[in-house]
């Protein structure tokens, strides 16, 4: 009778996945740096109270001051100044904001995306899984990062220069997914074909149950294990490469500055010694990355049973 | 002085949750020319024995006590003693020959590597001794066939292979893990009888590992029967078959399905669900019963099915012919059999019965309608619901994301839209209670259950349309013989009170006399022959038959 | 195939991305000017001919004018393609060689301390963007400690069509930088890829056989398991050799090395669609020889598939 009683948190309790996350110091570190870090950058007005794209916030005497805790440091600013006297603490955080939020929207959309993809290539197989899989082959051969770079050229060649700036985020969130989508597909893919063999899903078949339900009810939530990891990944990814983008001048204009246009900005001031106004977000950015990267690989070892 | 001596073995595996003991105080000795059977259903630690006397013990299992010692050798006594004697003095052979050679060597290289860890011999030496052990397990042209990838080798190919690796060096005891169980009977057969052979000319003592009671009394002098780890019994094979000591032998050995007659039930003496005393289909209430008319439910005419294995060229050099025009009809109500060996076809009918594939020619009438030429969908939901199958494998037929109330649900609420959620709950009581499983396994998930209940719920499944034909495919292979048998009996209870016509599909022919009313024998996709069962079993006709009913291992041959 | 498909996208950039007649001239060129230049250069013809055109000048090196540069395209990249080309060489034997024997050793040592700390910098070095590499080897080198250069690619030597920095010191100097940078990621990732194959291929039956055939520890892990776990690391290095071309776009723009990568970054923030697109074909090119070869090594490696393949033609 106690069977009826187990809630959903019971069950996580219980289940293995649990048990090797609270096993595991380096998951739970991770995972208690990326709480952290997403709220402060989402919550970034109740952490500081800074606000670095007010104007009246400037001050220009107040630029290029070092960190708090060298000789000339101002204990206000924690982490010193950039070039505009706007504090770096709370810049890092509303640039990691912009970082995060381009981030997750291309593992969505690539998710998604692929995930459809792959998973309806590997489910009714034949011409249409020919194409798809074509399709992926194709754009695997040309790198995520210079994919990124030809859809973003190619926007700037469509897009009028006074849209761009505005259009810019959305334009890298098309191009970061459009890079990774063919991942997804192809783990998706692999792993349906795998499920799609299962008698359960010939069961379901002879049963009368329709392609769609079974593609969505039966299928999918068998092969989300594998998409998870990979959207993990892909997220640290994404945050890369949207920083890499910005870092080469293509990605967020620096209005709006993420983390990879803060590096970009500062790598100027880098041989006059203002070391720490591109320091602070690139070892922000590495942080985030890490933990992220920390918690992927968990996962990948934690749900890949073939390894254990 | 006995040559192998297994004292007080203990082996641990150290789980999460608890520890489990895989081999508990077990004392076995193994003389020099004897083949001594190691019996025992899966998790009973017959496989912990053998891999602890060549101490590979997969992780994280540990030998926990005890000793072993080999012609006066203490295996465990130094962790470098087993080095030595590993390919010198102990061979072991694995299961899948498809899977225990390495891939992108050829098997000479495997050979010559081998022997000359062990014996000092100079590659030419080594090579002509290759070549004779690869002669003397029977592989024809063994010099050229020396130079050959395993892939190029047949299964039972494939296992003289790594026999003659476990045996290149002379061992004087040989470990047999489930040698045959990969393979076809026939094959099977030739394998047991290599392994008899080289034992009586090599003066070997072979440990073999089986769970299969047939191999056991055809092959060995002596067994040791395990369960959950214990020793239950050790002696003479013959002793030990016909008069069990201990319940759990007089189980296991009462569960094994007789070769040489029909028995009605198999006497069950340890039940899987013990609370449960008679079997109980409460869903005889909710079912539309129909009676048995004499008529033939399924016509098959003339079918065939052809796989192309490369379908972008669409070349007919590699297409396979799965099935080679086959006819034949079952009649409503009676359980027709389906017998043959891997590749011969018999999934494959099945599968178009069902209509997962389609047939490349030919006609499949259900019930006087062809159901290969329906298009509509609502037409084909028609007989969706009166053709049900249970499959093979009990861990791959079960969503693992879904409860099994989820489960049994599906079909009940595809094929009844407008039933209510209060009587959706008491149907798959009825269900769940008529193939013996509890009210309250519906909350639970498939991984909390064993592979017999698993498959009970399968059936459960099924029975939630109320099907007339229902094809069980290979339904107790992968399970236990005292579990097979429990599953048998379930499904013959629900054929009687329910009417229902099966399809039986098997490769073991002991199964198949026990379950079935008349046998279609299969091979490679083409009608050897159709005849009543007891006439199949007595008087066979097709030559192949005979072949098969002679190569099957039996138990009852330690009686004569 | 692949071809084809690249081909024809750089071709519609070339042609629907933007106006290239707006690209070419300025905003004073009146409208009768700009037809005729448009019938000049064949923007009138239909479509397909265009496009087989843009194939033929495509195979014979021509991809037309760089509106920014106002230079032909295909002198701009053969200028630039030997510096690309040698540092992106040097990374690949970097990340190969380190990568692979870094990933059999974690491999086959699971446990141990050295074990973990390759594998906690190897995720370290998958978290860290190239360019944060970069920036921060410069920082350490060239500013700190100013024993390496930060930019360019040194003193160079000429030899025909080809300029080597690999006869000089300065040129040898300057590319220890960006080849390191620019391996790093790669290397991590092989190791990462060879580990995983050295332990699944442990714990396979053919080794545990071999295992209990008594065959030293040292033969397995080295001729049993490593001659297998070698087979994926072919199709790495071929997809590696690729990735780092593109990658070598960052390196070349934090180390201002005047390769092509460089040159594309300008053309992507210039728009510049003719050096786009004939780096879109360039890179094309360098994929399917690369998977030419790949394939190639496979037949010679992998017996299964050498013997499927004389199947069938026999």
């Amino acid at each position: 009778m106690d069977n009826k009683n187990l809630t959903l948190f019971n069950r996580i309790k219980d289940s293995d996945i649990y048990f090797s996350f609270i096993k595991s110091p380096t998951a739970i570190l991770s995972t208690l740096i990326l709480i952290i870090i997403f709220f402060c950058s989402f919550f970034v007005e109740l952490v500081t109270p800074y606000n670095p794209f007010d104007p009246s916030s400037l001050s220009l005497m107040e630029a290029f001051t070092p960190p708090s805790w060298t000789e000339e440091g101002l204990s206000k600013f924690i982490l010193g100044t950039d070039g505009q006297g706007r504090d770096m603490l709370a810049t890092i955080l509303y640039g990691s904001r912009i970082s995060l939020i381009v981030g997750f929207s291309a593992v969505i959309f690539a998710l998604v995306l692929g995930v459809g993809l792959g998973l309806s290539a590997g489910y009714f197989g034949g011409k249409y899984e020919m194409i798809v899989m074509r399709l992926t082959d194709v754009q695997l051969t040309v790198p995520s990062i210079l994919m990124a770079l030809l859809v973003d050229g190619i926007a700037r060649g469509i897009i009028s220069r006074e849209l761009h700036d505005e259009m810019a985020i959305y334009v890298l969130i098309f191009a970061i997914g459009i890079s990774e989508w063919p991942q997804f597909a192809r783990v998706s893919r692999a792993a349906t074909l795998v499920e799609k063999n299962k008698d359960y899903v010939s069961a379901s078949t002879i049963i009368g149950v329709s392609n769609i339900i079974i593609m969505f009810k039966h299928i999918l939530p068998n092969i989300m294990r594998p998409v998870l990891v990979i959207g993990t990944i892909g997220l640290a990814l994404a945050i890369i490469a949207e920083a890499t983008l910005s870092f080469l001048g293509v990605g967020v204009p620096p209005t709006t500055p993420s983390l990879g246009t803060l590096i970009r900005l500062g790598n100027d001031f880098l041989f006059s010694g203002e070391w720490w106004i591109t320091f602070f977000p690139a070892i922000f950015l590495v942080i985030l990355a890490f933990s992220i990267n920390l918690l992927g690989d968990w996962m990948r070892d934690t749900l890949n049973p073939k390894l254990n | 002085m006995t040559f192998l001596k297994i004292n007080n073995l203990s082996v641990n595996y150290e789980m999460r949750r608890e520890t489990v003991y895989a081999a508990k105080k077990v004392n076995i000795n193994v003389e020099k020319g004897e083949i001594l059977g190691l019996v025992g259903e899966s998790g009973s630690g017959k496989s912990t024995v053998g891999n602890a006397i060549i101490n590979l013990i997969d992780e994280p299992g540990k030998v926990s006590g005890g000793s072993i010692i080999l012609d006066g050798t203490d295996i465990y006594e130094n962790p470098e003693n087993i080095l030595k004697l590993r390919g010198k003095k102990i061979g072991l052979i694995f299961q899948d020959p498809q899977t225990s050679l390495n891939p992108i060597l050829t098997i000479g290289e495997q050979l010559i590597e081998t022997i000359q860890t062990h014996l000092k011999l100079t590659t030419e030496e080594a090579k002509n001794k290759a070549v004779s052990l690869l002669k003397e397990v029977g592989i024809k042209d063994a010099e050229t066939r020396f130079n050959n990838y395993p892939h190029q080798f047949s299964g039972g190919m494939r296992q003289r292979v790594v026999i003659s690796l476990a045996l290149c060096c002379e061992p004087e005891l040989l470990i047999a893990d489930e040698p045959t169980t990969a393979l076809d009977v026939s094959i099977q057969s030739q394998i047991l009888d290599l392994i008899k052979r080289l034992t009586k000319e090599r003066n070997l003592a072979v440990i073999l590992i089986t769970h299969d009671m047939g191999v056991i009394s055809e092959t060995t002098s002596r067994v040791a029967v395990m369960k959950n780890g214990d020793l239950v019994e050790i002696g003479p094979t013959k002793e030990i078959l016909t008069k069990p000591k201990e319940i759990y032998t007089k189980a296991l050995v009462s569960s094994v399905p007789p070769t040489n007659k029909k028995i009605n039930r198999f006497k069950i003496i340890e039940k899987e669900n013990k609370a449960k005393g008679e079997t109980n289909i409460k869903i005889l209430n909710r079912w539309t019963k129909k009676e048995i008319i004499d008529q033939d439910l399924v016509k098959i005419k003339n079918l065939s099915k052809t796989f192309d294995d490369n379908f972008f060229t669409e070349s007919t050099k590699n297409s396979v012919m799965a099935v080679d025009d086959v006819s034949f009809n079952i009649k409503e109500g009676e359980s027709f059999g389906l017998v043959g060996e891997s590749g011969s076809g018999k999934s494959t009918i099945a599968k178009m019965i069902v209509n997962l594939y389609s047939p490349s020619a030919g006609d499949i009438d259900f019930d006087n309608v062809c159901i290969t030429k329906i298009k509509g969908n609502k037409e084909m939901m028609k007989f969706r619901k009166q053709i049900q199958m249970i499959f093979q494998d009990p861990y791959s037929s079960l969503n693992g994301r879904l409860k099994v109330k989820d489960i049994v649900a599906e079909p009940i609420k595809l094929h009844n839209p407008s039933i209510s959620t209060k009587d959706i709950d008491s149907y798959i009581y009825d269900l769940l209670e008529s193939v013996e499983l509890t009210q309250q396994s519906a909350e639970r998930y498939p991984h909390e259950f064993s592979g017999g209940q698993r498959q009970r719920i399968s059936i459960a499944r099924a029975l939630a349309t109320q099907p007339r034909l229902l094809v069980c495919d290979e339904p107790t292979s992968a399970l236990d013989v005292s579990i097979q048998a429990q599953i048998l009996n379930l499904l013959k209870d629900l054929q009687e009170q329910l009417n229902l016509t099966i399809l039986f599909i098997s490769h073991d022919l002991p199964v198949v006399r026990q379950m079935c009313d008349r046998i279609a024998v299969l091979k490679n996709g083409k009608l050897c022959e159709i005849s009543k069962t007891e006439e199949l079993f007595k008087n066979p006709s097709h030559d192949y038959t005979k072949e098969l009913l002679k190569l099957m291992p039996k138990i009852e041959s330690i009686y004569n | 195939m692949v071809m084809l498909v690249v081909a024809f996208v750089s071709f519609s950039l070339f042609n629907f991305v933007g106006d290239p007649i707006n690209n070419m001239v300025g905003e004073e060129t009146s409208d009768e000017e700009r037809a005729e230049l448009r019938e000049t250069l064949g923007l009138t013809d239909p479509i397909y001919i265009q496009f087989s055109r843009f194939v033929v000048n495509a195979s014979k090196g021509n991809f037309g004018i760089s509106y920014q540069l106002k230079r032909p395209v295909s002198e701009l990249i053969s200028e630039r393609l030997p510096a690309t080309i040698e540092l992106v060489l040097v990374s690949a034997l970097i990340a190969l060689v380190s990568g692979t024997l870094l990933g059999v050793y974690t491999g086959i040592n699971r446990k141990g301390f050295l074990s973990d700390i390759i594998l906690a910098i190897s995720l370290l070095g998958v978290s860290l963007p190239t360019f944060v590499i970069g920036i921060l080897f410069i920082y350490l080198f060239a500013v700190i400690l100013g024993v390496l250069p930060s930019f360019g690619r040194g003193e160079v030597v000429s030899l025909g069509y080809w300029t080597t920095g690999f006869l000089t010191l300065s040129g040898l100097k300057a590319i220890i930088l960006p080849s390191v940078t620019l391996s790093l990621f790669q290397m991590t990732y092989i190791i990462r890829l060879v580990r995983a194959e050295m332990m699944e291929i442990l714990q396979t039956d053919y080794i545990k056989f071999a295992r209990a055939r008594g065959i030293s520890e040292k033969s397995i892990h080295y001729k049993h398991a490593l001659k297998n776990g070698l087979i994926p690391v072919i199709t790495i290095a071929g997809i590696n050799i690729g990735t780092l071309i593109a990658f070598s776009i960052i390196t070349e723009t934090v180390f201002q090395w005047p390769g092509m990568g460089f040159l594309f970054i300008q053309a992507v923030q210039f728009v510049d669609i003719p050096i786009m697109s004939a780096y879109l074909v360039f890179i094309a090119f360098v994929f399917v020889m690369i998977n030419f070869i790949v394939d190639i090594l496979y037949y010679f490696i992998d017996p299964r598939i050498r013997v499927k393949a004389e199947a069938v033609s026999g």
